[in-house]
């Protein structure tokens, strides 16, 4: 019996590749294996080749695998593209349809199974993904049974005898393989598992549940990939808390309409990937001179331009920071996972309010995409700050001609918040250079007042900010510090244990907050090691750059991939080894 | 009751004496009081232009924000709390060059705001460049030969966006200007209300001289009918697009607002953020 092992799906795209790995995984997640899947798809809806890779463990990991057991394949091009993953005495199971060839050099085995034709016994040929499930899961000795609460969810509003047609399906998947294979496949079998309630989701998921959850009521977007989810969930949820989706004419609508929702004090975001989240620079710094709270979430994906739109890359860390004009107050959260994913949105609404300034919440592709396990998440956790809001219908009557002070001079840079609709509050806001009362004021005592009152407003944000870098310190004195953002921190985390097997120390940062930049932080885990390798998912090493400035280390190196896939962590472990 | 006094302030307008926006100004206060406004539950949203200053003008909340980009941030503070009085202006490079998608959008979506364009036929913050108003032939600095593009007809592109509300008014009709502006703000949708508001620095041509010679009331066509769109597209086209008054009323159309699945007659500000331990413990069973 085995602890874990790494399965694939692929076809042509169009073709039910996304749910066969759905319902293989969901049933597994439901017996109580972790999971973690990545999907590999370009942008077009019908032909090309897709994949989906899913990893499966008796522990928890956050990371895909090097290497693959088991290949599930619709047609040649997934054999010949993928068979060089497998391991020694992986398994290929096919559909005999396309009459599949081992390619030269492999020592996988093949299995032909008549997926399509079985399926097409059974009525259509649709459910040839049911019998390839059943077939590749008997490898792993789960039973059919196993899949009958999966399968019911998802096609019990087809009616009954839907249901019963891929379970039978499945079994058939199940039977078939047997007798061709045999028993001689048992070194597949998966170590069971204590059955667990856990949930399994991808970060967009975890993103939208975390804007419902932390109050938000609103949403316009435009549709982009890797970001859409977040819309299409929140646009089914949100009508039962009274709020809705807006799809808009582009990313500068969604944002601005954001703004003016945020303005009038109702909680709203919007979402988008690079392109979209370009064209929102100039209004960013209108939420950040008006001190209007906003939340974007930016799920990078392959730039620039359209770049690579389907595929991992983290290269938007300069023009989250630096990317509108002027200089504002601006916050940069980076969750690494998709439980992090959902307690740093709920957050991202509470300091967007607190210090009345845009927040953006960074992802990536592989987070806002990959389905993983989760442990359920914790509603005590929830917490809901709406910091100088003031949320009474009237203050206190005003002198004739006076506005209500918006801007007020405050210590703290944060002044009291006021909305349309309150009496006694009337003020103006505009992106124009403006007084407390928000009236436009060119006068160059009140540009310092006001420029100095916003940028001081975060100066206590990285002492209160909760976890700006994730820490894995198992040294006191490290040979090596490795630091990354994003996905990359379940791959960091698997590469450990094997240097560590080779005698080096090795100490883990990511970061979490990626501006204002937890420097001090940084600084200390930096002057700890030996050598610091930066990993990201670009060309020119941002996050890198990033850390020169803010910290100014001589040590640093960095790690860049910027094909379009995820690091694997066997690359980080023979660069690092390299590196040392 | 507020008069129009009430939605004055003291801040002293930096537009050129003669300017047509001063008349707009005038027409909004007297609209809202006539409408039975009162300041703190009417928003004014501009755009940036000289015409974009207006909401710091007028005594209620005033959202100024970027070229071209007060009609989404308007829809917001509509969507956010449906119990106020959106009202969303700029000038013609405003909404019909840089702003012109949220123009359209705005038409065909039908969000309760009303939108007051001062339309001058050029660029007055700038100092006198070209505008998608502008006519063929139009000398300006950046068409120092004359405009080679044609000007657009906002109306009858308002027409078929499927706009509900679609007027045009003249900034020396104060009479006329208030009541189409006080009838915009009581039409349940969008509302697209173009006013000639002359620029007297920049634009010689387009003069209010000019305006009151080539300019045809609606009210003085016999028989116009302004819920009959066919009628209204053929007037436009047979006058060039030169006339003043309610060109277009759709009152059937409902507005976005009422056709928003779960959407509440209350403000969006008003309903709670938090979310009940049984409902989160439903979402999250989804996920298992
Ligand atoms: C993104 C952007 N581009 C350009 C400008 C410069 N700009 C300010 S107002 C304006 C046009 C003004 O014309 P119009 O909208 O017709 O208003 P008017 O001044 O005539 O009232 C331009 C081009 C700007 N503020 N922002
Ligand atoms: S430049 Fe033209 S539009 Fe601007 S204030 Fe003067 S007259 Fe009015």
């Amino acid at each position: 019996m085995i602890k874990q092992l790494s399965w694939k799906v692929g076809g042509q795209q169009g073709e039910g590749i996304e749910s066969t790995g759905e319902i293989f995984s969901m049933a597994l997640n439901r017996l109580g294996y972790y999971l973690y899947g990545y999907r590999h798809f370009s942008s077009r809806i019908k032909g090309g080749h897709t994949n989906n890779k899913i990893r499966v463990s008796t522990t928890p990991m956050n990371a895909i695998s090097d290497d693959l057991n088991i290949l599930v394949a619709f047609d040649q091009e997934t054999i010949d593209l993928n068979h060089h993953e497998l391991v020694d005495g992986g398994i290929i199971i096919a559909d005999s349809k396309f009459k599949p060839e081992k390619p030269e050099g492999t020592s996988a085995s093949l299995y032909s199974i008549p997926f399509t034709e079985i399926a097409n016994e059974l009525g259509t040929s649709l459910m040839k993904n049911m019998v390839a499930v059943g077939a590749s899961s008997t490898l792993l000795g789960v039973k059919p049974e196993d899949f009958t609460s999966v399968v019911e969810q998802i096609f019990s509003r087809k009616g009954n005898s839907v249901v019963q047609k891929n379970m039978e399906a499945i079994r058939e998947g199940m039977a078939y393989f047997k007798k061709e294979a045999g028993n001689e496949l048992v070194d597949f079998h998966l170590e069971p598992v204590e059955t667990k309630g856990r949930m399994f989701m991808i970060g967009n998921d975890a993103i939208a549940l975390g804007a419902l959850a932390g109050g938000a009521r609103f949403m316009p977007a435009y549709p982009i990939t890797p970001a859409s989810e977040i819309m299409e969930y929140l646009i089914k949820k949100l009508p039962e808390y009274g709020g809705t989706v807006i799809q808009t004419e582009d990313e500068i609508a969604a944002c601005t309409m954001a703004i003016g929702a945020n303005y009038a004090g109702v909680r709203s975001l919007t979402a988008s990937a690079g392109p979209g989240l370009s064209l929102m620079m100039e209004a960013i710094g209108l939420s950040g001179i008006t001190e209007t709270p906003l939340v974007i979430v930016d799920t990078q994906r392959g730039g620039p331009s359209t770049g690579l739109p389907t595929k991992q890359e983290q290269s938007d860390i300069m023009a989250m920071i630096y990317g509108t004009h002027g200089e504002i107050p601006k916050i940069v959260m980076a969750p690494s996972t998709v439980e992090e994913a959902f307690y740093d949105t709920i957050e991202a609404f509470n300091l967007a309010e607190e210090y009345q300034c845009p927040v953006i919440i960074v992802s990536d592709l592989a987070l806002s995409l990959g389905k993983q396990t989760v442990e359920p998440l914790d509603f005590e956790k929830i917490e809901i700050r709406r910091g100088k809001f003031d949320l009474s219908e009237e203050l206190p009557e005003l002198e004739k001609n006076v506005y209500f002070k918006r801007y007020e001079n405050a210590e703290d840079g944060i002044s009291k918040r006021v909305i349309p609709g309150m009496k006694n509050a009337i003020h103006h806001v505009t992106g124009v250079e403006h007084n407390e009362q928000g009236k436009p004021s060119e006068s160059p005592d009140n540009r310092n007042i006001q420029m100095d009152k916003r940028l001081r407003k975060l100066s206590d944000l990285t002492d209160r900010f909760k976890t700006p870098v994730f820490k894995d310190e198992r040294h006191e004195d490290a040979d090596l510090l490795i630091v990354g953002f994003n996905s990359t921190r379940g791959t960091i985390q698997e590469v450990m244990p094997r240097l560590e097997n080779d005698g080096i120390k090795v100490n883990h940062g990511h970061v979490r907050l990626l501006h204002p930049f937890p420097k001090n932080e940084l600084k200390d885990m930096i002057d700890r090691a030996k050598r610091v390798v930066v990993i990201e998912n670009n060309a020119t090493g941002q996050l890198a750059q990033l850390i020169k400035m803010e910290v100014g280390s001589e040590k640093l190196k960095t790690l860049n991939k910027y094909d379009g896939n995820p690091f694997l962590p066997a690359e980080v472990y023979q660069s690092c080894k390299e590196l040392l | 009751m507020a008069t129009f006094k009430d939605f004055r302030n003291n801040v002293k307008p930096n537009w050129c004496p003669g300017c047509g926006d001063f008349s707009v100004q005038a027409a909004i206060q007297r609209a809202a009081a006539s409408a039975g406004l009162t300041p703190e539950k009417m928003a004014v949203v501009s755009g940036i232009g000289c015409s974009g200053r207006i909401s710091g003008y007028i005594n209620s909340y005033g959202f100024h924000g970027i070229h071209g980009r007060s009609l989404p941030i308007a829809q917001g503070v509509k969507m956010a709390n449906r119990e106020l009085t959106v009202i969303a202006s700029g000038g013609d490079g405003d909404g019909f060059a840089i702003g012109m998608g949220h123009t359209i959008h705005a038409i065909r979506r039908n969000i309760d705001v009303t939108y007051i364009v001062m339309d001058n036929q050029i660029y007055g913050l700038t100092k006198g460049q070209t505008s998608p108003r502008s006519d063929m032939g139009f000398k300006t600095k950046s068409t120092p030969g004359g405009s080679i593009e044609s000007a657009l007809n906002v109306m009858e592109m308002a027409l078929s966006a499927g706009g509900t509300f679609v007027a045009q008014s003249f900034s020396s009709d104060l009479k006329e200007l208030t009541s189409i502006i006080e009838q915009g703000i009581e039409h349940k949708g969008f509302s697209l209300i173009n006013v000639f508001s002359p620029c007297v620095t920049f634009n010689k041509v387009n003069t209010y001289d000019w305006f009151k010679e080539n300019i045809t009331k609606l009210s003085s066509i016999e028989g116009y009918d302004p819920t009959d769109r066919a009628m209204a597209m053929n007037t436009l086209m047979k006058h060039n697009g030169l006339v003043t008054g309610l060109i277009y009323q759709n009152k059937e159309k409902p507005s976005y607002e009422q056709l928003v699945e779960g959407f509440k007659d209350e403000g969006l500000v008003k309903q709670p953020l938090e979310m009940k331990k049984d409902k989160f413990d439903q979402l999250v069973s989804e996920f298992m």
